[in-house]
């Protein structure tokens, strides 16, 4: 079985699932992850990992959707735009588990004529995706417009976005932040892959983001802060964010991650970034990733 | 020849103000932004009207565009309000990215476009932007030629599917296009018939072209004047079966030579049916301060210098 269950339970909101299946789920997207990057030997294994769980917990449990009948215009469902393209193979990982599209198809990532483009893109129609991304610092404003768009036609469902910290260094981001709150934009959630990292080296290297809450709330958002890699912690403070909405605020959630979490190796630095395991690195990221839900 | 009669002077801008205001009373789906320039770009009396689908973005043209990105997803129609130097140049990799490849229905609506704009000096002064525009995969690129033109421009753009960039301008300018005359995105508008020359132009230098080819008529020459108002998509056949016919062209624009109508033009005769072509365009340089009239004639946009290329054109047939 290559996709997990539909969750029943809760009307597919996927509330039923528990901590457990979603670590198994989040391990088997770890899994593809590094697969597809070594396959084509190319892609950005490091951020993925690192936000995994992230993408396990939105997609099997926090967001209303409705992978079977994607829309592009998502009326009555919840939401996600990702603004830090590169990290598309957890993207594409989690839409295929969760049903957008045939796991099968993560095998043709970053290859000729493939609808897994390096960067996610609307361009080749891949269900799940809404907007090109790739181009750092744009998404926060796609993602205001289309809660602008919930407000305008009384639909009460949330939208939410990821960015990466080292893409908090683009101004773009800040002019949709000072707008987000000036226009008391509340039914958005974006989160923050606050790993420290990013293509040069350290965030505090290259260009170091000062005290990112009290940026974030001087911008009048409602910042929450998590362990982005502590699936409990993390459904805690969505949940938490969740409530948070509708209270005339943007909510933005930083969570600490670990740039290639889950492969011993990839951790600890940024040098896996943007670069792809050779087959005895993939056999040892393997071993430290079981199969549980089957592979592509 | 056709002549046409002055019947008011207005600014484009305002043709485009009263199309976005229209469309608010017929279409729920229109969504208006600005950034900080409402009154410039006269998208007040939307603001008034319809404050719930006025957006103010403040001074951050980037994150309008993505905003306007968004609101397509949600079905919305939302048209961006700026200068034409800030909804191209200052954005180019947001419109690129978030409205162009992601195939947003956004319509991307720029005025003070060209030398016309004036005193402000070459900062705001764009003469590139139909090259920026033009280049961009899927996007439709439309310059009307006078007021009434930009007002069913604005309203024709709703009904189409796919990013639009609507370029127009501040000077008050002759209005002589019929309300009646029917306007549909890429299909050219023989103005005037002739034998001679085709003449090529759209936005403020249609009316140029005009005057031109009554100039053109008093020394026997039949220009035939075409108003190119939809640089993209191309009506080829409207310039391929007027070419035919003249043997040669000129075309005429308020845009830096290099990108603009007379490449878009050569590039079609030069696949199709090679023809002496001269350009009335600004010679690859930044525009300066003056008044509209001063700058057309300074850089060589006025109707003395279409008729002096519309003369060329013929010699080298």
């Amino acid at each position: 079985m290559t996709t997990p269950a539909p969750d029943k339970a809760s009307g597919g909101s996927g509330e039923g699932r528990t901590i457990d299946e979603l670590q198994r789920i989040a391990t088997q997207v770890r899994r593809d992850i590094v697969r597809m990057v070594h396959a084509c030997q190319s892609g950005h294994p490091g951020g993925s990992l690192g936000c995994a769980d992230f993408f396990t917990a939105l997609y099997f449990r926090v967001l209303r959707h409705d992978p079977a009948h994607f829309t592009m215009d998502g009326i009555g469902e919840d939401l996600f735009f990702l603004s830090n393209g590169h990290i598309s193979p957890v993207f594409y990982s989690v839409l295929a588990r969760s049903g957008y599209f045939p796991v099968q198809e993560l095998a043709t990532f970053r290859k000729l004529d493939s609808r897994l483009q390096g960067h996610p893109t609307t361009h080749e129609g891949l269900p799940g995706v809404r907007m090109a991304s790739g181009s750092l610092g744009q998404g926060l404003s796609v993602a205001i417009g289309a809660a602008l768009a919930k407000r305008l036609n009384g639909d009460d469902r949330l939208v939410y976005s990821l960015h990466g910290d080292g893409e908090l260094q683009e101004g773009q981001i800040w002019e949709a932040a000072m707008f987000a709150a000036a226009h008391r934009v509340d039914n958005l959630i974006s989160t923050v892959d606050y790993n420290g990292r990013q293509i040069d080296g350290d965030v505090d290297q290259v260009l170091p983001l000062g005290d990112l809450k009290a940026k974030w709330t001087a911008f009048g958002w409602d910042v929450l802060e998590t362990d982005g890699n502590d699936m409990a912690r993390l459904l805690g403070t969505l949940a938490e964010a969740k409530a948070r909405t509708g209270h005339g605020k943007p909510v933005m959630v930083l969570m600490h991650t670990e740039m290639g979490h889950g492969v011993d190796f990839m951790m600890g630095s940024h040098e896996w970034h943007g670069i792809a395991p050779n087959d005895a690195q993939l056999a040892q990221a393997m071993a430290q990733l079981p199969e549980t839900f089957g592979d592509y | 020849m056709t002549t046409y009669p002055v019947l008011d002077q207005k600014d484009t801008r305002s043709g485009f103000g009263a199309g976005l205001l229209e469309l608010g009373r017929t279409d729920d789906r229109v969504v208006a932004l600005c950034a900080d320039l409402t009154g410039s770009l006269k998208m007040d009396a939307f603001a008034k009207a319809f404050p719930d689908r006025f957006i103010q973005v403040g001074i951050a043209e980037a994150n309008m565009m993505g905003i306007a990105a968004g609101l397509t997803i949600g079905g919305k129609i939302p048209f961006t309000g700026t200068f034409a130097n800030f909804s191209t140049g200052r954005v180019y990799d947001q419109v690129r990215q978030s409205i162009a490849y992601a195939g947003k229905n956004v319509k991307i609506c720029a005025s003070h476009a060209g030398l016309t704009l004036g005193e402000d000096g070459a900062t705001h002064q764009i003469l590139e932007d139909i090259g920026l525009m033009r280049m961009l995969p899927g996007m439709t690129v439309i310059v009307p030629a006078d007021h009434n033109q930009t007002r069913q421009a604005t309203i024709a753009i709703a009904d189409h599917e796919g990013p639009v960039y609507l370029r127009f301008g501040r000077p008050k300018w002759p209005v002589f296009i019929p309300a009646d005359l029917p306007f549909e995105i890429g299909k050219a508008q023989v103005l005037s018939p002739g034998t001679d020359v085709s003449i090529l132009a759209c936005g403020h230098l249609v009316w140029k072209a005009l005057q031109a080819a009554e100039e053109l008529e008093k020394q026997g020459v039949h220009a035939e004047v075409i108003n190119v108002h939809t640089i993209k998509p191309l009506d080829e056949e409207a310039v391929l079966a007027s070419v035919t016919k003249t043997g040669c062209a000129v075309t005429c624009e308020e845009h830096n030579r290099y990108g603009g109508l007379g490449d878009t033009i050569a590039q079609l005769l030069a696949r199709t049916r090679p023809t002496p072509q001269e350009y009335v365009a600004v010679n690859d340089s930044f525009g300066e301060s003056g008044t509209p009239d001063q700058l057309l004639k300074k850089y060589g946009l006025d109707t003395p210098d279409v008729v002096k290329a519309a003369l060329r054109a013929i010699a080298r047939k």
